[in-house]
């Protein structure tokens, strides 16, 4: 019998996974096709779930994905296997190549990228022993210091502590050769009190070992001992101060809805080079290679990911661009491809607002009247293009009179357009978070807008 | 594949497992993608592996692989014991499994035209005619068809003697056509934005008419470009089967799964107000309100033969007359309410830990009156069609909608055309305003194929029979 003893980055080796790329695109070569393209991950991702202050769930799966891109000429085909070995391969050049032969001709087919664009190299900081060594044990240590610290405030722990390790290596037959690991991990918990009171705290890092789940615990734990007992507020348009929780939210809308080319192109962005969206004092960037956030080298196509200026002080400047759309726009790709095939088009998947000068009390101490919200709940767009979002508020929704929490409130609904909403932005927080945004790692400070709009509310059962 | 399972079953066992069961899952997808006549992407995935699951000191534990081998399956259920050791020093509660009879069997989705045989450039050739169609329209920006089919071949195995085989293939289509001029992005699809979707063949497909509906989709789209924007108010609202699966999805589907109640989805999509305390007593909706949990409708995304724990297929009442009397259950969690499991665990692959997830969660038709003919009866009303957005708390209480397109119905008859229009409000107001409900000559069946739902997250896809509704005094009309 084999040991289990086995830690979860053993099998996120970039050399393999690398070699398995290449093995991949010399098949397809081999198979007649005029070029080839192969994306490979291959890891191991574990999680732990806590609920009613018990480990209910305890999961690890070892994964691998080859994605292969070929081209005959302008007909591209895709197509992708779980499989690594000789046979799996085999068999997917041949699936692949038989796409590409039955398809119609892409007039404006750029071809894969050039190795010009490839990434420089692994970047270090996308990988952590302390994630790549993870066990159950770490997580169940997580786990049992939260469901301590919501023991100690009376309250209830809900959440999951994950630990991902992978290797990421994209081959091509125009000579791209890269490839690097990295490691995420992830820690959130829901806590919730007897009476009505939840809280939330969640933290993201390369590293496990820098999570301090104990404190996170903590901050959850009294959130929801100050929200309960929540009122009912009257929906309308107040001044608010969002915690990251929710920020995150806003930078997430904009990259899904607006941030690349291809959304201009078919005219769905709000995006126009020079407009003001924004206040000044919103700054937000996409950089890969920052290692505040949760950090990779390169994008689906091993293109470099290059340092995004999105929004300069309001200002709309870059977009992301993947070798397809880059093409069309006679420049090169940003390094922000996605596996293909993909016709939503290329994203930002690492995206940063600045930070400001404000503390937390200087965020409250600007609110008259207003709210104090933690976080955001099932967010969905009305208005795509206008970027107007519904969601509710969840986890800590609290009045704020004269600069002071008053009480917790009901949840609300909102319904708003998150470019007013940031065209508001008072002040920004100084402290900065990295959360797990809707690809990829997203760091945001917290931040006071003049008025978010409050369309409804919900009961108390 | 039996060498494998046994392997699995016996190793975990003999570490000291109370309760083990595998799944060998392999499954193939393929996908089709068109943009404004262009053939912008056609994929081909296959992936398969196997995952065990252990109660050890009585806790759980999971652990899955890729490597199809003995020597894997031994690696891997000794990992699933481990894990759940780790798990038990966590616990308040001893899993306890409710009681089913060993399930033994076959089961594979009816088929008329395999949709792995049909040639790819048919495939393509039937999408392609569509898109051109919808594009030729004047005043339409882009278009996008899609065209998607999976087959999952699953092998379950357990402890307690169980071993079934199933093959269920699921397959969907449609159309969408976008019309934009300056801050306006007006969008209107067929027969469901993000396509129609149901277990079947490729017979699903040809019958969907897309070549036949094209043209009216992009002209409708371009036509609410200049439609003003639905003003707000308290109407009465008729919600066609297209918007009204997504009601019942996300105000009835999602607060009855029992783990939700029991709180084990609180870190992610939430919990219910449907308590356990409630059951036989509350009023979740009006007399007309049947909601039914049917595995075993033909043609259903949660149509299939045993659950992920082996539960074989069921319907389970869920609303029946107004009165919330069920839930959507687990072996682990139906014991809780003294019940036995409604056989709705279901995993999104050998990766992932089986969850409770809907099976076809259906609203039953009412006789008396067609859809067409509630409207016919309504004097003054708003028509909700095709889902476009949904937004709803984390207790499945206050919701908001909004859909493509609106029409106003008066005395009867169906008039202008509103754009942006959404209604929003509370569960239980909702479902005890529904006055009408269509006949059966009216119900179908709609798929969510998109359904997401634990962590890590999985993707679920789920059914639901619809006939249309009305509802009285709901807010419509919210923008900011």
């Amino acid at each position: 019998m084999s040991s289990s003893s086995r830690t979860l980055g053993a099998a996120a080796d970039p050399e393999t996974a690398l070699r398995v790329a290449e093995e991949a695109v010399r098949l397809a070569a081999r198979a007649g096709v005029s070029e080839a393209e192969a994306l490979v991950v291959a890891g191991e991702s574990a999680l732990t779930r806590f609920a009613n202050s018990e480990i209910h769930q305890n999961v690890a799966s070892n994964e691998a994905l080859v994605n292969l891109r070929v081209a005959r000429g302008r007909r591209v085909g895709v197509a992708s296997t779980g499989r690594t070995d000789a046979e799996g391969l085999r068999a997917l050049v041949e699936r692949a190549a038989a796409i590409a032969a039955h398809v119609e001709e892409l007039e404006d087919w750029a071809g894969l990228p050039d190795p010009d664009g490839a990434a420089p190299g692994p970047v270090p900081a996308a990988w952590s022993d302390g994630t790549g060594g993870a066990t159950p044990e770490l997580r169940a240590d997580g786990a049992r210091a939260v469901i301590a610290a919501a023991d100690a405030e009376g309250v209830t722990a809900f959440g999951s502590f994950s630990t991902d390790a992978e290797a990421v290596a994209v081959a091509n037959s125009r000579g791209i050769r890269t490839a690097e690991r990295r490691t995420t991990s992830q820690l959130l918990t829901v806590t919730m009190g007897p009476d009505n009171g939840t809280g939330y705290a969640e933290d993201c890092s390369v590293d496990a070992t820098r999570i301090d789940a104990a404190a996170l615990g903590r901050e959850a734990a009294e959130r929801a001992r100050l929200s309960a007992s929540p009122v009912d507020l009257e929906p309308g348009d107040y001044p608010v101060v969002l915690n990251q929780y929710a920020v995150v939210d806003l930078l997430d809308m904009l990259g899904y809805l607006g941030l690349s080319a291809l959304a201009v192109a078919e005219d769905r962005s709000f995006w126009e080079a020079g407009k003001r969206v924004a206040s000044p004092l919103v700054t937000i960037t996409d950089d890969g290679r920052d290692p505040a956030g949760l950090p990779m080298g390169f994008d689906a196509e091993g293109v470099a990911k290059q340092r995004l200026l999105l929004l300069d002080r309001g200002v709309c400047r870059d977009l992301a661009f993947d070798t397809q759309t880059a093409a069309r726009a006679g420049r090169r790709s940003t390094g922000h491809g996605l596996p293909a095939p993909n016709p939503w088009g290329p994203f930002p998947i690492n995206m940063a607002m600045a930070p400001g000068e404000a503390t937390f009390e200087d965020l409250i101490g600007g609110l008259d009247r207003g709210l104090l919200v933690t976080r955001f709940h099932y967010t969905n767009p009305v208005h795509p293009k206008r970027v107007v979002v519904t969601g509710m508020t969840r986890d800590g929704t609290f009045l704020v009179e004269g600069g002071r929490i008053v009480g917790p409130v009901r949840n609300l609904r909102f319904t708003m357009s998150y470019l007013d909403a940031l065209a508001g932005v008072e002040a920004v927080g100084r402290e900065r978070r990295t959360l797990r945004g809707m690809l990829g790692g997203c760091t945001v400070p917290a931040v006071r807008l003049a008025s978010f709009g409050f369309t409804g509310a919900t009961r108390a059962g | 594949m039996r060498d494998l399972t046994s392997r699995a079953l016996d190793t975990a066992t003999a570490l000291g497992a109370t309760y083990a069961d595998v799944r060998v899952v392999r499954r193939l997808e393929e996908s089709i993608n068109i943009k404004s006549a262009r053939v912008e992407g056609v994929a081909s995935s296959e992936t398969e592996g196997f995952g065990v699951r252990v109660v050890v000191d009585g806790a759980w534990g999971f652990a899955s692989s890729r490597d199809l081998t003995t020597a894997e399956a031994d690696r891997v259920a000794a990992d699933a014991v481990r894990i759940a050791r780790a798990s038990a020093t966590a616990i308040r509660n001893r899993i306890v499994l409710d009681d089913r009879p060993p399930a033994r069997g076959r089961y594979v989705t009816p088929v008329a035209e395999d949709p792995f045989a049909i040639p790819l450039d048919r495939k393509i050739a039937a999408l392609l005619e569509a898109d051109r169609a919808m594009s030729a329209v004047k005043g339409i920006s882009w278009t996008e068809s899609m065209y998607a089919a999976q087959r999952e071949e699953k092998t379950f195995a357990a402890s307690d003697g169980s071993y079934t085989e199933q093959v269920v293939t699921h397959i969907g289509s449609g159309l969408e056509a976008n019309a934009i001029d300056g801050d306006e992005h007006q969008r209107r699809s067929y027969p469901d934005n993000g396509g129609l979707w149901a277990s079947a063949g490729y017979e699903f497909v040809r019958g969907m008419d897309l070549a036949g509906n094209a043209e009216r989709v992009a002209s409708e789209a371009v036509e609410l470009l200049s439609a003003p924007p639905l003003p707000s108010g308290t109407r009465t609202i008729l919600l066609h089967p297209s918007q009204l699966y997504m009601q019942v999805h996300e105000s009835c589907g999602h607060p009855t799964e029992l783990d939700r109640a029991f709180g084990t989805e609180a870190s992610y999509a939430g919990t219910s107000f449907l308590m356990p305390d409630m059951l036989g007593s509350f009023r979740y909706g009006s007399d007309l309100c049947d909601i039914v949990a049917d595995a075993t409708v033909p043609g259903g995304l949660g149509t299939f033969g045993w659950d992920d724990e082996g539960v074989a297929a069921q319907q389970v009442p869920l609303v029946k007359e107004g009165i919330f009397v069920g839930y959507l259950s687990s072996r682990e969690t139906a014991p809780r309410i003294g019940r036995r499991s409604g056989g709705a665990m279901r995993a999104d692959g050998w990766n992932r830990i089986p969850l409770i997830r809907m099976t076809n969660v259906n609203l039953l038709p009412r006789p008396g009156m067609s859809f067409d003919g509630i409207v016919a009866d309504t004097d003054d009303g708003l028509l909700f069609e095709t889902n476009r957005s949904w937004s709803i708390d984390d207790r499945r209480l206050n919701f908001q909608f909004g859909t493509e397109i609106v029409r106003e119905v008066k005395h009867g008859k169906v008039g202008r055309l509103y754009r942006n229009g959404t209604y929003t409000g509370i569960t239980y107001e909702l479902w005890r305003s529904m006055d009408a409900v269509g006949d059966a000559s009216s119900w179908s069946l709609w798929g969510t194929p998109n359904c997401g739902k634990g962590e890590p997250p999985q993707t679920g896809h789920v059914g639901h029979g619809v006939s249309g509704a009305r509802f009285r005094n709901v807010r419509v009309g919210v923008m900011s």
